[in-house]
């Protein structure tokens, strides 16, 4: 065309990035990558290839590892890890300002080989990916450099076990390579198949930066090399970015191994639109939010729920601007929407969009090229929350939509997924906005704004979306572990039958307390409860699975506990306090005459402690503004995990189930505790207690009978979010497994005993609470 | 929406849609506009980044700007020959060997904005040109002579040969929240302006928020205004990105509910070629092409052409140009 063409046709022509130095890279490593161990590529064995979905093209020969390779990598990341550790933070911190800086250098070189390696637009990957990934390597040498002064008695986990997903490469590189190291670990990193190349860039970096051999290694390869180094013994920790299938799995296969877990995957997250949203301002949110890197974002606001009344307005708003979406070319720094990752991902995402027959679906009018992974920005508006695509992560290009009438059927329709990982809310309304921003299920909620990220601020999911953070200092928190070491935990086990007869002059019969009330247990068992000197102390309730269901359904409908003030729950904590100080000698002597130790009038005081204690933290349980670049705040919030059961310490029968309960109520939770399996008869007693305590009926829940029968409910029940395992019965394998349900969190003992008259609670505390970040970008 | 050829005196526009005729003030229309400052800011800091244009498409677009600008003078030492000569500079504001290494024969700015004194020599100046004279009016910049006297000024600049005029709102309608009197107050500017076509300086600079600016957008629009337009250039804060977007937003939502296009113009502190490129790309993203001509898109400068014509002359020759090898206006 000629410049007067154009000038009638005002068209924005191309505006290619220029490939040339990073092909001359590729060129320069020979087209062919092995493994990155202790500093050093091994020889490649090119296996498989590195590929432009936007073209087809064959970028390098890439090298799947051998369990010789993990094992050599494994060996590096432990040979090298005490002596990273002990360079202290602020050696640390050198070396990672030093990745930071040639992150920077290389930027563009970083940028361009992202595109042509995963398909997305160089804007993105020029804008976002890298720079956020220099900013991640930035505050973590900061949080390097406080570590020893801002968590003294923490120290490294050891060596990381690392996966990574294909949507953001060199972001998710960062995000796991630099909190682990910040902390004084070594790593094992796979990158995924499809994207591979941006890691050996970083792995180049790294002997650039003259980081010690082994700290950094890096394995390439499919899944069959990401389940060798989830199965891998020498491994401390697993962090996992991906499918929640793939997660799913992972739980299970590190089930009982004692390996530290983070899972960080799926999402449909709402995004939501209330009549007195800036409209257009709203519509541009959704370019960020969906059509972000083609839509292949865990985070990407997927759901789109409108407000009847605008509904309409929003939809042709909508889709007007998703006619002047470019789609190409993704060298082009005019493109908007780049390539799918692989023709395996467009093919999944056009069966997805296939199957579907519901709503009316609206393809933007653009070109697309006649070649390549390519996808149309796709929007289906008409759907209800029981259509598939409103329920299943699409992971393409692809927004559902329906409508709602008010605030809380907004939130109830947002809530309305296994997944939890973000979500958005369009408001004007201030009092709305932040209404509805802690009511969502979510571990990110962007208002009026979506996708923001920041290394400082907490990121992660609820529900199946996983478990963990990262980001702040809560991400790295996630890479230590207390200095102090714990001591095994021997079995503990009951009084064996003696001959004697019941100690009560009158017959008590123990129940479970369930919903405020006590209940018979639904199998119609009890088991004599013995003391030392053969004497019958009682006859405790066997509870069943059906028990554990009802307790639950008590602890669902007592979800209003979450919603009161922290104020309250420490007033009734201090009154369960005053209430057990009053009975005192009586839960004593039960306690010496089940244990048939010495131990009880001290157990009952740290117990009151622990609920002085926890009512202290009640109220002082705070969130935090993290300090990102952004003119609004970031607020992490401290949010109850929601039902928690817990499977109490065997050996300390009062203590160890109050130290569990006062921590986890006063945060807002509800729990359903089984009691010492050998000594429940405190459990029992206390129960009366709460009864005079104000407790609101099922915030509390007690069972008692074999731990090892009320476990496995326990850890698969949907409707629990948290299980807790101090029993001194070996079940830590099986709760880890069955909880992958629905990837609930787990806190095991892993067969190590616990200090229950130890008076911080704080380990309590950060287990029985979730961080929910909420941006609120302002601006009058 | 039909469109129909204007008078043969003008080269450019080509075509032309109907004018505003205005509405009704519709008070719960303005009372529901809203503007998100933080997601504007966002979408106009992605926008230059999002939208690149190069080489041949960039020349073809600088030329475009050339033909939207509204070469302006409004100092108080101008004088008819400084007017003559701006409007010597309007007829050819690039060099012929330039002009002609592009293909093109001819071009010439948007129009000629001056203070009513200068219109006489400049409507002399541009005779036979097809280049219109704008005057800015009604007590500008500050709006605030008497009414009476507001209103008989654009009398006498329409008078005297101006065929745009260029009024300014009064800013304390807008801040006191009186709706009605700016409405009822740009009725009568559009009156007097008759066939004259008439620009409505909001002076956001002014306005405080970008939902009054939104507000003051719609109920000009309403009103009759055939053009809104950011600044006087004598405000502290000029022209930005930001005012731009909600402004053409504004724009746009006024054309899908009446169907009538009305134009934009930012004026004040746009002085690179860069700019220009950035606010032809916002206004293609968010309006469409059909707002890429000076019938519907002006640009309020006097620097601006300078930073064009050099880099003309750069992708011409492959050379960085200084500005003394090009014409003063």
């Amino acid at each position: 065309m000629t410049v007067k063409e154009i000038f009638e046709t005002m068209e924005y022509g191309p505006a290619p990035e220029s490939a040339v130095e990073a092909l001359s890279w590729l060129v320069d490593q020979g087209d062919c990558f092995g493994q990155f161990i202790d500093g050093q590529f091994t020889d490649p064995g090119a296996s498989f290839d590195a590929i432009n979905p936007a073209t087809g093209e064959v970028l390098a020969h890439l090298t799947q590892a051998t369990a010789e390779d993990v094992d050599a990598a494994v060996a590096a990341a432990r040979k090298a890890q005490p002596k990273w550790e002990g360079l202290g933070g602020s050696g640390r911190a050198r070396h990672l300002y030093a990745l930071a800086r040639l992150l920077q250098k290389h930027a563009r070189l970083f940028a361009v080989l992202e595109t042509l390696d995963s398909g997305k637009p160089i804007r993105e990957a020029r804008d976002l990916d890298v720079p956020l990934a220099q900013r991640h390597f930035y505050y973590h040498a900061g949080l390097a450099q406080l570590m020893e002064v801002e968590l003294p008695d923490q120290r490294a986990l050891g060596v990381c076990g690392q996966i990574i997903p294909w949507n953001f490469p060199l972001l998710m590189l960062a995000w796991k390579v630099a909190p682990a190291l910040a902390a004084g670990n070594t790593v094992v990193l796979k990158p995924a198949e499809q994207t591979t190349l941006t890691a050996m860039l970083f792995a180049d970096i790294c002997r650039q930066a003259g980081l010690p051999k082994g700290v950094v290694n890096i394995v390439t390869g499919d899944g069959a090399v990401g389940e060798m180094i989830v199965t891998h013994p020498g491994i401390d920790k697993i962090a996992f970015t991906g499918s929640t299938e793939v997660g799913r799995r992972i739980r299970v296969a590190t089930a009982g191994s004692g390996k530290a877990l983070t899972l960080e995957l799926g999402g449909k997250s709402p995004y939501i639109v209330f009549e007195d949203a800036d409209l257009d301002s709203a519509v541009e949110g959704l370019v960020d939010a969906i059509w972000f890197n083609q839509g292949q974002v865990c985070c990407a606001g997927s759901r789109l729920l409108v407000q009847e009344s605008v509904a309409d307005r929003f939809h042709v708003k909508l889709r007007a601007r998703m006619d002047r979406l470019r789609v190409g070319d993704p060298l082009d720094k005019c493109t908007d929407v780049g390539a799918l990752v692989s023709a395996e991902q467009l093919a999944r995402v056009a069966d997805m969009v296939a199957a579907n027959g519901a709503g009316a679906a609206h393809r933007a009018i653009c070109d697309l090229p006649a070649a390549g992974c390519f996808y149309p920005p796709t929007l289906i508006t008409g759907l209800a929350p029981s259509d598939p695509l409103m329920q299943e992560e699409i992971f393409g290009p692809v927004l559902v939509s329906t409508t709602f009438r008010t605030p809380a059927e907004a939130v109830q329709l947002a809530n309305n997924s296994r997944y939890g990982l973000a979500a958005t809310v369009w408001s004007e309304n201030i009092s709305t906005a932040l209404d509805i921003a802690p009511k969502l299920v979510a571990g990110v909620v962007w208002v009026n704004a979506a996708n923001l990220f920041d290394a400082a601020a907490p990121f992660g999911g609820l529900r199946e979306s996983g478990f963990g953070r990262e980001g702040g200092s809560e991400g790295l928190a996630a890479y230590t572990q207390p200095r102090a070491t714990a001591k095994p935990l021997a079995p503990v086990v009951a009084m064996p039958a003696g001959r004697g007869g019941p100690v009560d002059p009158v017959d008590r019969t123990p129940k479970l307390y369930i919903g405020g009330k006590q209940a018979r247990p639904d199998g119609g068992y009890s088991q004599a409860i013995w003391s030392k000197a053969g004497a019958l102390l009682g006859q405790a309730p066997i509870a069943g699975r059906k028990d554990v269901r009802n307790a639950v359904e008590a602890a669902q409908g007592a979800a209003g506990w979450a919603g009161t003030t922290g104020h309250l729950r420490a007033q009734i904590l201090y009154y369960i306090a005053e209430n057990l100080s009053a009975r005192a000698g009586e839960f004593s002597h039960r306690i010496d005459a089940m244990t048939g130790k010495r131990h009880g009038a001290r157990e009952v005081e740290a117990a009151i402690q622990h609920l002085f204690t926890a009512a202290a933290w009640a109220d002082k349980w705070d969130g935090r503004t993290a300090n990102v670049p952004l003119r609004g705040l970031a607020v992490a919030l401290k949010e109850p995990v929601g039902i928690i059961g817990a499977l109490c310490a065997d050996e300390a029968p009062l203590l160890g189930l109050v130290k569990a309960m006062a921590p986890a109520i006063a945060l807002g939770n509800r729990v359903v505790l089984a009691a010492s399996e050998p000594f429940p008869l405190a459990a029992t007693d206390f129960y009366q207690i709460l009864d005079t305590s104000d407790v609101p009926a099922g915030v509390v829940n007690i069972l008692t009978g074999p731990h090892a029968d009320l476990a496995g409910p326990l850890a698969a029940h949907l409707g629990v979010d948290a299980v807790w395992s101090f029993s001194s019965t070996a079940l830590s394998a099986e709760i880890e497994a069955a909880a992958a349900g629905n990837l609930k969190r787990t806190w095991v003992n892993d067969g190590l005993a616990h200090d229950w008259f130890d008076a911080d609670l704080r380990p309590f505390l950060e287990q029985a609470s979730e961080e929910k970040t909420v941006w609120v970008p302002y601006g009058a | 929406m039909t469109t129909t050829e204007i008078a043969a005196t003008t080269q450019l526009p080509l075509v032309s849609d109907p004018r505003n005729p205005g509405l009704p003030l519709d008070m719960a229309w303005v009372r529901a506009a809203t503007a998100n400052r933080s997601a504007i800011e966002r979408r106009c800091a992605s926008l230059p980044a999002r939208r690149s244009v190069k080489k041949d498409y960039q020349a073809a677009w600088l030329l475009k700007a050339i033909t939207c600008i509204d070469l302006t003078t409004l100092a108080g030492d101008d004088t008819a020959e400084r007017v003559r000569r701006l409007c010597a500079k309007a007829r050819q504001p690039l060099r012929a060997d330039l002009l002609a290494a592009l293909g093109f024969d001819s071009l010439h700015t948007g129009a000629v904005c001056v203070y009513h004194e200068m219109v006489a020599p400049a409507v002399a100046a541009l005779k036979g040109s097809g280049i219109p004279v704008a005057a800015v009016s009604t007590g500008f910049p500050a709006g605030l002579s008497p009414f009476a006297l507001r209103l008989a000024e654009i009398g006498e600049s329409v008078a005297a040969g101006a065929e745009e005029i260029d009024i300014v709102i009064s800013r304390r309608h807008v801040l006191e929240g009186n709706w009605q009197a700016l409405y009822d107050e740009m009725r009568l500017f559009r009156e007097a302006c008759g066939e004259a076509h008439v620009k409505a300086i909001l002076a956001t600079g002014e306005l405080g928020t970008l939902k009054n600016v939104a507000r003051a957008s719609l109920v000009c629009m309403m009103a009759g205004a055939d053009f809104i337009k950011t600044s006087t250039g004598k405000e502290a804060v000029n022209a930005t990105l930001p005012v731009s977007l909600v402004m053409i937003r504004a724009i746009r939502d006024y054309y899908d509910r009446t169907g009538i296009r009305v134009g934009y113009k930012p004026a004040g502190g746009i002085s690179k070629a860069k700019d220009a490129l950035v606010y032809l790309s916002l206004i293609k993203e968010e309006l469409g092409d059909r707002w890429l001509q000076p019938d519907l898109f002006r640009f309020g400068a006097s620097s601006l052409l300078g930073d064009i014509e050099r880099q003309l002359e750069h992708h011409v020759t492959g050379a960085y140009s200084a500005g003394y090898c090009h014409a003063a206006g």
